[in-house]
C-alpha cells in the first residue's frame, strides 16, 4: 500500500525528491487519518472482534446453554477437549469435506460460466441495457429467497424440475433431487452458482469492455485466432478484474449458508452437511455452544485464509498495473 | 462488373446475420438464466388453483392480486396471519439505520486509506476486510450471548448495530477505490489555499465521490435488507423479525404456502428493482474503480 502512494504520482518533474516530500507531506498530519478510521475500527472491534474472542474462549470450555453455571468453566487440562472431540467426529470431517468441495466447485464454475457469459455479452451490439437488466435479475433475490425458490423447483412432489422432466418423458417417476446422493449437493451448487453469476459477469464484462482495442487490432494483423486473442490478451489483461470479482465473491461466500440451510438443512443424514450448518445445529438445537464455537473457529480460519490469499493477489496486481 | 458490385454486399449481409444470431443467442441464454426468478414473480400473481396442481399449468391463464390481498389481510374471510407490516417496519428500520451509519463511518475510513500513509496502514485495512470474512454463523452464535447480556436480543437497534459492522468493510473498500480516482492535486491546491484537512475532505473530495457513496449505499442497504443468518439467531418475535426470517412463517411441518411466500418475495425485491434501475450502469464503476489505477 505504501508503495502505491508514492509510485503513482503523476507530476513528478523533480523525480525522487518530489515523491519523498509528497510522502512526508501526507505523513506529517498523522492524527487526522487516525480520527477518520477510528469510528470504523471501534465498531468492528466491539461488534465483531469482541464476540469472536469470546467465541474463541468458549471453544476451550464445555459450555452448554442449558447448564450455563456448571459448564462455563475454563481449565488448562481440558481446554482442547472440544477440538479433540471434533477430530474424532466423522460428521465433522464429512462437513469439512463437503464445504471444501462445495467452495471449490461453486467458485470455479461460477467464475468460468461468468467469464463465458461476459465474453458473449461483449460481442452484443444492440440492447446492452436489456441484457444487463436480465442478467441482474438474480441479484435482486435475497439468498434466502434463492434457497426457497430452488427448494421448490427441486421438490420431489410439486417441483418444477420433476414436472418438466416427466412432461418431456425424460424420467418416468418423480426423483427426490434433494434427498439422493449426489443430486442433493448438485442442486445446492446450482442454486449458489445461479446466485453468484450476475455480479461476477458484470465485473468481468466491465473489464472486457475497458480493454484497449489497439492491442486486439495489432494481434489480428499478426493473424491471431479468436482463441489466441482470448488466451494471450483478454485473460492476462482481465487479471485485476478477475481478482476483484473473486474477492467480492469470497467476501460473500458464507451467504451460501442461507441456501444450504433452507434447501436441505444439511440433511438428510448429513449428506449435505457443511461446517456452517453443523455448527449452527450444534448450538441452536443441542445447546452445545462450546463445541459449536470450536467448529466456528475452524470455519473462520478457512474463510480468513481464503480471503487473505485473494487480497494478497489483489494488492500485488494493483501495484503492477 | 455486376459480380464485383454484389460480392462485398453479400459479405456485409452475412456479417449482419451473424451479428443478429449472436444477439438472439445471448438474449435466449439470459432469458433461460432469468427464468427461475421470472417464475417466482409470476407465481405471486396467479390464482391459487394454478399453483402446484397436477398436471402443472405452465402458462398463467389469468393474473390476480389475491395473494397480496391475503398478505395484507384485505381479503374478507381469509388472511395469511403473517405480520407483514411489522416485518416491513423492522426491515426498513434496520436497513436504513445501518446503511447510513456504515456509509458515514466507511466513507471517512475509505478516505483515510486512499489518501494518507500512516503506521499499520495495510494491517488495519486487511483487519477490516477480514472481519467481513467471518461466516455469519460463527459471528451470530457468540453475538447472541453477548447481546443477551446487554438486552439487545430481539431488538431492531441491536440488529442494526450488527449490520452496521457487517457493512463497514465493503463500504471502506468501495470508497477507497472511489477516492483513488480523484486526483490528489485537488487536495494539494486546497491545502495551499489554506484549507484544513477536514475542509478539503468535506468540500472537495466528498462531493466528487458522491456517486460512489450512492453505489456503496445501495450495496449496504441490500446486504442488510437481505441478511438472514444473523437475523435468524438474534430475532425471535415480530418485534424485531425481518422479511428474510419472516419467510419461514409460510412453512409448516409438511407444507409450504408457496403463493403467500412468492407474494412476500415480490415485496422483498421491490427495493432491489428500484435500485437496479437507478444505477444499472453505474454499478460496475464502483466495483472496478481502482482495478487499473492503483
Amino acid at each position: 500500500m505504501t508503495d502505491i502512494q508514492t509510485t503513482e504520482t503523476p507530476i513528478a518533474p523533480a523525480g525522487q525528491t518530489a515523491k519523498r516530500t509528497r510522502g512526508e507531506f501526507y505523513r506529517r498530519q498523522s492524527r487526522f487519518p487516525l480520527m477518520l478510521i477510528a469510528p470504523a475500527v471501534i465498531i468492528i472491534l466491539v461488534v465483531v472482534a469482541y464476540p469472536m474472542i469470546y467465541s474463541l474462549y468458549l471453544s476451550f470450555t464445555p459450555y452448554n446453554l442449558l447448564r450455563p453455571e456448571k459448564t462455563l468453566v475454563f481449565s488448562v487440562d481440558t481446554m482442547f477437549r472440544n477440538y479433540g472431540k471434533l477430530l474424532g467426529d466423522r460428521i465433522f470431517w464429512r462437513s469439512v469435506g463437503n464445504t471444501v468441495i462445495f467452495l471449490a466447485v461453486t467458485v470455479n464454475l461460477s467464475y468460468f460460466i461468468a467469464l463465458g457469459l461476459s465474453q458473449l455479452m461483449a460481442l452484443v451490439s444492440r440492447g446492452q441495457g436489456i441484457m444487463r437488466t436480465l442478467l441482474m435479475i438474480p441479484m435482486m433475490f435475497a439468498p434466502v429467497l434463492v434457497g426457497f425458490q430452488f427448494a421448490w423447483f427441486f421438490n420431489a412432489t410439486v417441483g418444477l424440475v420433476n414436472n418438466a422432466l416427466i412432461a418431456l418423458h425424460v424420467i418416468q417417476s418423480p426423483k427426490p433431487w434433494l434427498i439422493d446422493v449426489p443430486s442433493g449437493m448438485i442442486s445446492i451448487m446450482i442454486a449458489t452458482i445461479w446466485m453468484n453469476i450476475p455480479m461476477l459477469t458484470i465485473i468481468l464484462l466491465a473489464g472486457t469492455l475497458s480493454l484497449p482495442r489497439e492491442v486486439f487490432e495489432a494481434a489480428e494483423m499478426d493473424g491471431a485466432h479468436a482463441w489466441q486473442k482470448f488466451r494471450h490478451i483478454t485473460m492476462p489483461l482481465l487479471r485485476p478484474f478477475t481478482l476483484i470479482a473473486l474477492t467480492v465473491l469470497s467476501l460473500d461466500i458464507a451467504r451460501a449458508y442461507d441456501i444450504v440451510r433452507i434447501m436441505t438443512g444439511g440433511g438428510p443424514a448429513h449428506r449435505t452437511e457443511m461446517i456452517w450448518t453443523y455448527a449452527g445445529r450444534l448450538a441452536t438445537r443441542d445447546s452445545q455452544y462450546g463445541l459449536a464455537s470450536a467448529m466456528s473457529m475452524v470455519g473462520v480460519v478457512l474463510g480468513v485464509v481464503f480471503t487473505l490469499y485473494l487480497f494478497r493477489q489483489l494488492i500485488k496486481s494493483r501495484v503492477v498495473y | 462488373m455486376t459480380e464485383a458490385m454484389l460480392k462485398p454486399r453479400r459479405r456485409w449481409n452475412r456479417r449482419k446475420t451473424q451479428k443478429w444470431l449472436i444477439d438472439i443467442a445471448v438474449v435466449i441464454v439470459l432469458l433461460i438464466f432469468a427464468l427461475p426468478a421470472i417464475w417466482i414473480v409470476f407465481t405471486a400473481f396467479r390464482p391459487g388453483n394454478e399453483i402446484n396442481v397436477t398436471p402443472p399449468v405452465w402458462i398463467p391463464k389469468k393474473l390476480t392480486l389475491d395473494a397480496f390481498g391475503a398478505l395484507f389481510g384485505l381479503n374478507p374471510g381469509y388472511s395469511s396471519g403473517v405480520p407483514v407490516m411489522e416485518y416491513l417496519r423492522n426491515s426498513s428500520f434496520t436497513a436504513l439505520l445501518s446503511t447510513s451509519v456504515a456509509l458515514a463511518v466507511g466513507t471517512m475510513a475509505g478516505y483515510a486509506f486512499s489518501r494518507f500513509d500512516f503506521r499499520l496502514h495495510l494491517t488495519v485495512f486487511l483487519g477490516i476486510m477480514l472481519s467481513r470474512a467471518v461466516p455469519g454463523v460463527a459471528l451470530g452464535l457468540p453475538l447472541f450471548l453477548v447481546m443477551r447480556r446487554y438486552g439487545l436480543v430481539d431488538t431492531t437497534v441491536g440488529l442494526a448495530l450488527v449490520y452496521t459492522a457487517v457493512n463497514i468493510p465493503f463500504t471502506v473498500w468501495l470508497m477507497d477505490g472511489f477516492f483513488r480516482q480523484i486526483p490528489k492535486e485537488l487536495d494539494e491546491s486546497a491545502y495551499i489555499d489554506g484549507c484544513g484537512y477536514w475542509t478539503a475532505f468535506w468540500r472537495i473530495d466528498l462531493p466528487l465521490a458522491l456517486p460512489g457513496v450512492a453505489a456503496a449505499g445501495i450495496f449496504a442497504f441490500l446486504a442488510a435488507w437481505n441478511e438472514y443468518q444473523i437475523a435468524s439467531l438474534i430475532t425471535k418475535t415480530p418485534k424485531s423479525k425481518t422479511f428474510p426470517v419472516g419467510l419461514y412463517d409460510f412453512t409448516s411441518q409438511f407444507t409450504v404456502d408457496w403463493r403467500g411466500m412468492t407474494a412476500m418475495s415480490v415485496l422483498m425485491i421491490v427495493p432491489a428493482i428500484i435500485f437496479v434501475i437507478l444505477i444499472q450502469r453505474r454499478l460496475t464503476e464502483g466495483l472496478t474503480f481502482g482495478a487499473l489505477k492503483g
